[in-house]
């Protein structure tokens, strides 16, 4: 090996001693004792947990986004005070990748390679993470919960390593869908979606409920050019075309454009809007909208709109969870909003610490991915089950419609399962208590 | 030693060449992946800050859209792999600069009639709107989610356990090497001569004999193959070609390389490939140690990177390059001996 090569050739320059003194020091530190947590895998050793991370905390996927990995790293602080997992502390190290899978890539080598990470969690972006999936996959390097609801993420034979989390684009387009055929029936409707996967696969689940000469319009965007013409060109369409709901799948940014571009004198368009869970946080799009409105507009335009989610709603003081996570926020994050993107990174942590409780006292790679394929990991604050097996790597199957009432998200009619091109099923199964100190 | 530097040009260059091939392979092959991968990415800049530097440089032609040249060779690999797997690299790289070259040809030949900021504007466009292409006709070029394109295979000799990122990082000083003395030697000769006398003055270039316009179409073309080789060494390297890597921000990317590292020299294109490479690694490592809350912590890497590239140019304003040749005339003129030379 090469150590002891080097070694060899160091004693011939006479640094023996030196060399004898650092290789008892390394050999000492990488003693393990037979009983207790033992370095199992890379990333594990008797203390630590170690994983990575690639999130957009600059650029244009920024704003919101970039609350998700400081919440998930505030929930592992609370486990790590509380004596972690298997009496290891998770180590949580997300760099920014700035949105560019350019450097996405080079991130994740690093933190593979350097690093050393034991698995990569809830890497955030659809185009960047799928820089980086072929490469995961043939290192054999756990790609757990994929911060993106691309369906991308669940192809158990060819990406047996990757993991999606969040319900995907088309399971929830269905179920928008379903509400607007129930509550808004007869009513013409206009689509505006981002120009990629994202928007694409929402508009596929929306078609499968929405008969298509219901839809008057389908307008779509590119995210990159929102901070030059924003959405004007779209809106106006859509009110030319009279669509009287309107479906946004868009990222927060989008649908705040999108709200004020509607009320502005020149248009007064009023429709109801339903919207995507990825751009629907209350909270969030109250700072966007009055940021771009200089203050004039603010939480007033959201009344009313109706959007999807799995989690229950951040501004519901008295759900059990949320008032978990707010405890966890005001200890360790108490400068961030406490709104939909901290639950989000939150209750991701929860899972993953539920996962490597039951992965084992000492864990490898491949038993993590066989409890997550045995489906036996806690779905936590989520409102349905997560859909892991073996066969597949869909995380929750589900959403709950929310329509803003007051200013806040609440949640309406029954919880809602489905698969991409099967049929929608009710849930009954209603929510999880949290664990006593809010650790799995 | 002065019979051999005086001799022929080419085995002077083929010569520096054998020895850093030599130097680069044992660093290469003695560090650990990671550094590799870096390498790597610091030959695709290096050839692409190079081709640059010759057509901005010597040829007086500022270019901001060598990332749309860079896209159009990475989107020609991933195209070719996708179509047929099995094509030996060398000609995947080889149709990359061809596809390059074509199309600077024709950015060339716009090009010509332009000169200074209007210029620097058409080349701009280029950067901007070329990504969009690959979104227009996503069913071809893969969208906004790109194509993927399968590493480099290591060839079977060296076993299993040699980690590509090591065999990446030897290819791609290979195509440096064979880039770098390729133009050494195209700037040293006839051409190179002609494409400093249009730098310097078109009209005494023309009233030489000089054709201008053609003169600055094939300034173009080697600057664009230049680009295409590291486009189709990027398209390797990130394993994706995705529009959103390939933007505004990688031409400026390689036109920072080739102003801090200093314009007009090939060493100075490898200088600021190392500089654009490790200078944001190098700033974020300053930020993790400085341990500060949320925002601060997470946009100060660039603004250290920036504040760099800032100094750097007020105090060097040749770039490093610049900076080490009046470091070696101090030097030479300290040297007592060395005076009467």
């Amino acid at each position: 090996m090469e150590l002891s090569s080097r070694g060899m050739q160091a004693a011939r320059r006479g640094r023996l001693p030196v060399l004898a003194m650092g290789f008892v020091l390394l050999f000492t530190a990488c003693g393990s004792t037979s009983t207790g947590p033992t370095a199992s895998a890379p990333g594990i050793t008797a203390t630590t947990i170690t994983i990575g991370s690639t999130q957009p905390l600059t650029g244009p996927a920024a704003p919101g986004y970039s609350e998700i990995s400081k919440a998930s790293d505030a929930y592992f602080q609370w486990v790590n005070d509380h004596g972690g997992v298997n009496g290891r502390k998770i180590v949580y190290k997300y760099e920014d990748d700035g949105y560019n899978p350019t450097k996405t890539t080079d991130l994740v080598r690093k933190q593979v390679l350097q690093d050393k990470v034991f698995a990569e969690f809830n890497g955030l972006g659809t185009p960047t993470h799928l820089a980086v999936i072929d490469y995961l996959n043939t290192e054999k390097v756990p790609d757990l919960f994929v911060a993106s609801g691309c369906n991308c993420w669940n192809q158990p034979s060819k990406y047996p390593e990757t993991f999606g989390w969040q319900t995907d684009y088309t399971i929830e387009g269905k179920i928008l869908g379903q509400y607007i055929n129930k509550n808004l029936a007869g009513k013409t409707v206009g689509y505006l979606s981002q120009g990629d996967e994202f928007g694409d696969d929402g508009v596929k689940g929306l078609d499968q409920k929405i008969a298509s000469t219901q839809v008057v319009s389908r307008q779509k965007y590119d995210p990159a050019a929102l901070s030059v013409t924003g959405v004007k060109a779209q809106i106006a369409a859509l009110a030319q075309a009279k669509a009287q709901v309107v479906v946004l799948y868009t990222i927060p940014a989008a649908t705040a454009l999108a709200l004020l571009t509607a009320v502005s004198p020149a248009l007064n368009y009023h429709p109801t809007w339903v919207v995507s869970s990825v751009g629907a946080d209350v909270t969030t799009l109250t700072g966007l909208l009055q940021t771009f409105s200089k203050g004039a507009a603010g939480a007033a335009l959201l009344e009313g709109i109706v959007s999807g989610g799995y989690l229950p709603a951040p501004t519901n003081a008295s759900d059990p969870w949320i008032s978990l996570f707010q405890q966890i926020h005001d200890k360790y994050i108490p400068s961030l909003p406490m709104d939909g993107n901290v639950e989000y990174g939150m209750a991701v942590a929860f899972n993953f610490v539920d996962l490597m409780k039951k992965a084992g006292q000492n864990p490898t790679r491949q038993d993590v991915i066989n409890t997550l394929n045995g489906g036996t990991v806690s779905r936590g604050a989520g409102l349905v089950p997560l859909g892991y097996s073996s066969s597949s790597h869909l995380g929750f199957t589900g959403e709950q419609i929310f329509v803003v009432t007051g200013g806040k998200a609440t949640a309406q009619g029954s919880v809602y399962t489905s698969t991409d091109d099967g049929p929608i099923n009710t849930y009954t199964g209603g929510e999880l208590t949290p664990p006593g100190n809010g650790i799995p | 030693m002065s019979r051999f530097t005086s001799s022929s040009t080419i085995l002077r260059h083929l010569g520096w060449a054998v020895v850093a091939a030599l130097a680069a392979g044992v660093v290469i092959l003695f560090v650990d992946p990671y550094p590799d991968y870096q390498l790597a990415e610091v030959a695709l800049f290096g050839i692409a800050a190079a081709g640059l530097t010759v057509l901005t440089g010597f040829n007086g032609q500022l270019s901001l859209g060598h990332g749309a040249l860079m896209a159009i060779g990475a989107y020609t690999t991933a195209l070719l792999l996708r179509q047929s797997p099995t094509v030996a690299v060398p000609l995947v790289m080889l149709a990359s600069v061809a596809a390059a070259g074509l199309a600077s040809v024709v950015v060339g030949a716009a090009a010509a009639r332009l000169r200074g900021p209007y210029l620097a504007g058409a080349t701009l466009a280029l950067a901007v709107g070329l990504p969009g292409v690959a979104i227009r006709f996503s069913k071809v070029f893969g969208g906004d989610q790109g194509i993927s394109v399968p590493p480099i295979e290591t060839p079977s000799f060296l076993g299993a356990d040699f980690p590509p990122e090591r065999w990446l990082a030897l290819v791609s000083m290979v195509a440096l090497l064979l880039a770098f003395v390729f133009l050494a030697n195209l700037t040293r000769s006839r051409f190179g001569r002609d494409f400093r006398a249009v730098r310097d003055d078109e009209i005494a270039a023309a009233l030489a004999g000089i054709r201008v316009a053609g003169n600055q179409v094939s300034a173009f073309v080697v600057s664009g193959c230049c680009a295409g080789l590291a486009g189709s060494l990027l398209a390797f390297w990130a394993g994706l070609t995705a529009p959103s890597g390939l933007g505004l921000p990688l031409s400026l990317q390689v036109l920072a390389a080739v102003v801090i590292g200093g314009l007009g020299s090939l060493a100075g294109a490898v200088w600021g490939a190392v500089a654009v490479v490790y200078l944001p690694q190098l700033s974020s490592s300053l930020t993790e140690a400085l341990h500060l809350p949320g925002v601060v912590k997470d946009n100060l890497p660039l603004a250290l990177y920036g504040a760099a590239f800032v100094v750097t140019m007020l105090a060097f304003p040749q770039g490093i390059q610049g900076g080490l040749r009046l470091l070696y005339r101090k030097l030479w003129i300290a040297i007592p001996s060395r005076r009467d030379i």
